[in-house]
């Protein structure tokens, strides 16, 4: 375990409202292995969206240290996060947010453009990635014209456009009906099976938990002690 | 797929807000436009007259006439090398909304001393023979259909009683701004009713129109006849012709601050219009903005792409304006031209009025994003995404 993918020592965050400081997250100490597919569970409020905010970078801990694929990332700049999340980070969000101006396609080359690839290189990447999602058949959609899974699908596929490290995954299918919720779990795990993805997945969703590897407990900031799934092996 | 296509989507996504900023924009270019064009033309009267023609008046007023004398005596002065003199005539053409003007001067010294205005040969020669006739300018002639030969009368006001006159020639403006309306007619023939009826009103002069040799003589010689005049029972004020229309002008001085004033406000409005649009958009998109940055998309962008979407806005209004006032200087400048071609000789957009809308137009779109883009760009990323919930 000594070459975690995600490694995060002893960090705190709080958030302050007014004079009052609210602790958020309280000494966390949390190693990811490549290639797992965690789910962090935890009643609202416990600081699961702000640790998983934190390990892709979009905001920085209080104290303690977050290295991501060798990378001190609480020591970026906020410019050289940016890149830094371009090419390690894929996100994945409860409610899609795809830019509702583009269409399935133009979503998922969105990320490619802040590449050098060329025109050709990235309908050859957004396809690909629209495949791995089977919405290949929907390019020319707009996220309205879509379901609900299938816009998450969508955004699982810009998620993964770019080959990131890790794919993070705050509720993903907190917004979707038992059965795209399923789907999104399959191509989550297939993600990781197949493609080798590491994704680490906050969720509600005890079905949701039942389809990682790894679940791990959060309650006022804390992390409950590890209870490895018996069913996956490593 | 590029950022300028992202552009163009944003700015088209809520179509009627969009537009409404547009028009609104449209209109007060349009405003803007007119303003400026009605001073532009307001001055270009003042532009095309000449500083190398003195024109002298009473010291005292316009109102007050000088006398026939001073004639020969202004001539004496070295340096004038033409002196020619009128009256304003002022009467009515059937009805005082006809209003044109009109002016009683010593046909042949004036004719050489406004060359501009062009008229033939057989017909100068017609209407320097004939003490009753007239010339008049082809706008004139075309609005009253008005031809060589035809007859009409006026109805005096300062000077009494019905006057009858005959078309002797009608003249054509040398250049563009050269007046195209007015009526000019022997002094003689009303200085001769005069003697008759009323003779303390014989031998007037409303004013001398000089020609000066040498241009840079023209403050000297200026100076002479005024020097003349000293002294004697009706002083002088000597001015170019450039001088003497501009003390018009400045008469109506302040209502052209007004003007000038009123055009600045209206540009004031219409960035208040889409400052607003920018700061409702802008509030909108915080969220989509979030997953930019998130995706690693660096405040250049952000920056880009919202003073991209203000300005297009801007811009798609101000060239509508610009369009529409183009059309409406257009007719608008018909209606003047034909009736009152005297203070507006021409009436036309400047390229310095479309440039300056055009301006007006971007940097309105440019300071409408700013806050929007410096909002955008500070929001930290968490605070954005959290936003949707
Ligand atoms: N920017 C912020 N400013 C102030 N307080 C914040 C901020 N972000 C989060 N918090 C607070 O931090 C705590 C943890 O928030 P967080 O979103 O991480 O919880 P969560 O476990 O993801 O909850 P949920 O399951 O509802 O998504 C909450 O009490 C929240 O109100
Ligand atoms: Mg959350």
């Amino acid at each position: 375990m000594s070459a975690a993918l995600v490694e995060i020592q002893e960090v705190s965050k709080s958030y302050r409202r007014g004079s009052q400081t609210i602790p958020v997250l309280q000494g966390i100490t949390l190693l990811v292995p490549p290639g797992e597919f965690l789910a962090l569970m935890g009643p609202s409020g416990s600081g699961k969206t702000t640790l998983l905010n934190l390990i892709a970078g979009i905001d920085k801990p209080d104290s303690g240290g977050i290295v991501v694929s060798g990378t001190d990332i609480v020591s970026l700049s906020e410019s050289q996060l940016a890149a830094w999340r371009a090419r390690h980070i894929g996100f994945v969000f409860q409610f899609y947010n795809l830019m509702p101006v583009l269409t399935a396609y133009e979503n998922v080359e969105l990320p490619l453009l802040l590449t050098s690839l060329s025109r050709q290189e990235r309908k050859k990447h957004v396809e690909t990635a629209l495949d791995i999602v089977g919405l290949a058949d929907r390019m020319q959609h707009y996220p309205n014209q879509l379901s609900g899974g299938q816009e998450q699908r969508v955004a699982i596929a810009r998620a993964v456009v770019t080959d990131p490290t890790l794919i993070v995954a705050d509720e993903p299918t907190g917004d979707l009906d038992k059965e795209s919720a399923g789907e999104i779990l399959t191509l989550l795990e297939r993600l990781n099976s197949e493609f080798e993805k590491t994704i680490i997945m906050v969720t509600h969703d005890p079905r949701a938990a039942d389809q990682a590897h790894v679940t791990r407990h959060f309650d006022k900031g804390v992390l409950e002690e590890l209870n490895r799934d018996a069913s996956s092996a490593d | 797929m590029k950022i300028l296509k992202l552009i163009l989507k944003n700015s088209l996504r809520h179509k009627l807000r969009s537009l409404l900023t547009a028009v609104g924009i449209a209109m007060a270019i349009l405003a803007f436009g007119l303003l400026r064009t009605i001073i532009d033309a307001y001055f270009f009267g003042v532009e095309a007259s000449s500083d190398t023609r003195l024109i002298t008046r009473n010291a005292v007023s316009l109102t007050f006439p000088l006398p026939l004398a001073y004639k020969d005596k202004i001539a004496e002065i070295p340096g004038v090398s033409n002196v020619s003199y009128g009256n304003w005539f002022g009467a009515t053409y059937i009805d005082p909304k006809n209003f044109f003007a009109q002016f009683a001067v010593e046909p042949e010294s004036f004719l050489q001393l406004y060359p501009e205005f062009i008229i033939p040969p057989d017909e100068k020669e017609a209407f320097l023979r004939e003490r009753n006739s007239c010339i008049v300018g082809r706008k004139l002639a075309d609005k009253h259909g008005w031809k060589v030969g035809d007859t009409f009368r006026l109805t005096g006001t300062i000077f009494p009683g019905d006057w009858d006159f005959v078309i002797r020639g009608i003249y054509d403006g040398r250049d563009k701004a050269t007046d195209e309306t007015t009526m000019y007619f022997h002094w003689q023939y009303v200085d001769e009713r005069m003697n008759a009826t009323s003779p303390g009103r014989a031998g007037q002069v409303g004013v001398y129109y000089i020609a000066v040799e040498d241009a840079n003589a023209v403050a000297g010689v200026s100076a002479a006849v005024d020097a003349t005049f000293d002294n004697s029972q009706d002083e002088t004020k000597t001015e170019t012709e450039k001088e003497f229309q501009l003390s018009f002008v400045s008469m109506v001085g302040t209502i052209v601050t007004s003007v000038r004033i009123i055009s600045v406000v209206v540009i004031a409005i219409i960035l208040l219009v889409m400052a607003n649009t920018m700061a409702m958009t802008a509030r909108e998109r915080i969220s989509e903005y979030a997953v930019l940055k998130t995706l690693g998309f660096m405040p250049k962008h952000l920056v880009g792409l919202i003073f991209g979407e203000s300005t297009a806005i801007a811009l798609a209004g101000g060239l509508l304006g610009i369009g529409i006032t183009l059309m409406a200087v257009k007719r608008f400048g018909i209606f003047l031209t034909e009736n009152l071609g005297s203070f507006f000789p021409v009436f036309e957009i400047s390229a310095t009025t479309i440039t300056l809308a055009t301006v007006a137009a971007v940097s309105v779109g440019v300071i409408a994003a700013i806050f929007p883009a410096i909002r955008a760009v500070k929001m930290p990323i968490a605070d954005g995404l959290r936003q949707i919930d």
